[in-house]
């Protein structure tokens, strides 16, 4: 009897470390930028070319950046949930990050499914997406008061995530 | 995702035939710059196709942050400084070969202890099979069986 106790042992220790395994989303890299200062960055936005955003604009408030593109497949399968909660009570202001896109076509994507953003900064070559280490759009930083980084959403925000993780964390971080 | 990077590395090649020439004119710019570049993205970890480097990535960010890499090389930063650079943007899973710290021991020991652990395992129970196993050992009536059955054979 006692014969079967560690290999049975080890065994249910290796598929719990499996099972936990195939869960985990090899996609999604924990970032180093939570809980540091949102880097700096000052770009047109994409309505106005002559008018630039900084996230400085934003200092005392807690708000979304959502980094979106207009050929960005999964993009198109956040934008009702954003556009949604855009109108919702709860809403906080999100700004969108155009990533990698020709000005005409986002401002297209926007007129046809709608525009959640308080506004879009344009970010045509790239170069602020990797200050912020975007490797797949969308991806959307949660910014407190004092400018630093809370939380990061790999991929498409979710009603659940945004109910489950960044709502709460935005009430908390208002208060 | 593997296989859309697949193809696309597939339709960069193509791309880069004889002919397109011209847009192939950047990477010879300045040899000794490349060669840092390579050398110090062969051992990144490119985040779109992640089994690629980022200097044999085709991707989009890849070919991005190879010319983020230049940009710093040219401004005079060290090989350290482009990987701190990139490190704190996209975090340690940049790096195939990771940094001895707090975080990373388990990585970095982890398979020694399992090996002393596979050694240690190896010898008790050699050990315990040697107390096991005995020599046989004849009686003398046994030995005087034995060898009458041979002589007999002869």
């Amino acid at each position: 009897m006692n014969k079967f106790v560690l290999p049975l042992g080890i065994f249910i220790v290796l598929v719990a470390l499996l099972a936990v395994g195939l869960k985990l989303d090899p996609r999604e890299v924990p970032s180093p930028l939570i809980d540091k200062p949102a880097p700096h960055f000052d770009v047109p936005q994409l309505h106005d070319a002559a008018v630039n955003f900084t996230p400085k604009a934003m200092a005392g408030k807690v708000w979304l950046l959502n980094v979106w593109a207009s050929w960005c497949v999964s993009c198109r399968e956040e934008h009702p949930v954003l556009v949604a909660f855009s109108k919702s009570p709860a809403a906080i202001p999100v700004i969108g990050l155009n990533y990698k896109d020709k000005r005409e076509d986002g401002l297209r994507w926007l007129a046809r499914f709608g525009d959640p953003y308080q506004l879009s900064a344009f970010d045509a070559d790239g170069r602020v997406g990797i200050e912020y280490g975007v490797y797949g759009v969308p991806e959307s930083y949660l910014i407190d008061k004092a400018g630093v980084i809370r939380f990061k959403q790999i991929g498409p925000i979710t009603p659940e995530v945004l109910e489950q993780k960044i709502l709460p964390l935005a009430r908390e971080l208002s208060r | 995702m593997k296989r859309i990077c697949q193809v696309l590395a597939l339709l960069a090649a193509f791309h880069a035939l004889p002919g397109t020439a011209k847009e192939a004119a950047p990477l010879a710019e300045d040899p000794v710059v490349e060669q840092r570049m390579v050398r110090i993205t062969e051992e990144l970890r490119c985040l779109v196709c992640q089994n690629e480097s980022l200097a044999g990535s085709q991707a989009d960010l890849a070919k991005d942050l190879r010319q983020e890499v230049r940009g710093l090389i040219k401004e005079g930063k060290s090989d350290q400084e482009v990987r701190d650079f990139l490190v704190s943007r996209y975090g340690d899973f940049v790096l195939y070969r990771p940094q001895l710290k707090s975080t990373t021991y388990v990585l970095w020991i982890g398979p020694f202890v399992l090996l002393v652990i596979g050694v240690l395992a190896l010898v008790r129970y050699l050990r315990r099979r040697a107390t096991q196993v005995r020599q046989p050992t004849l009686s003398e009536a046994e030995r005087q069986r034995v060898e009458a059955l041979l002589k007999d054979d002869q």
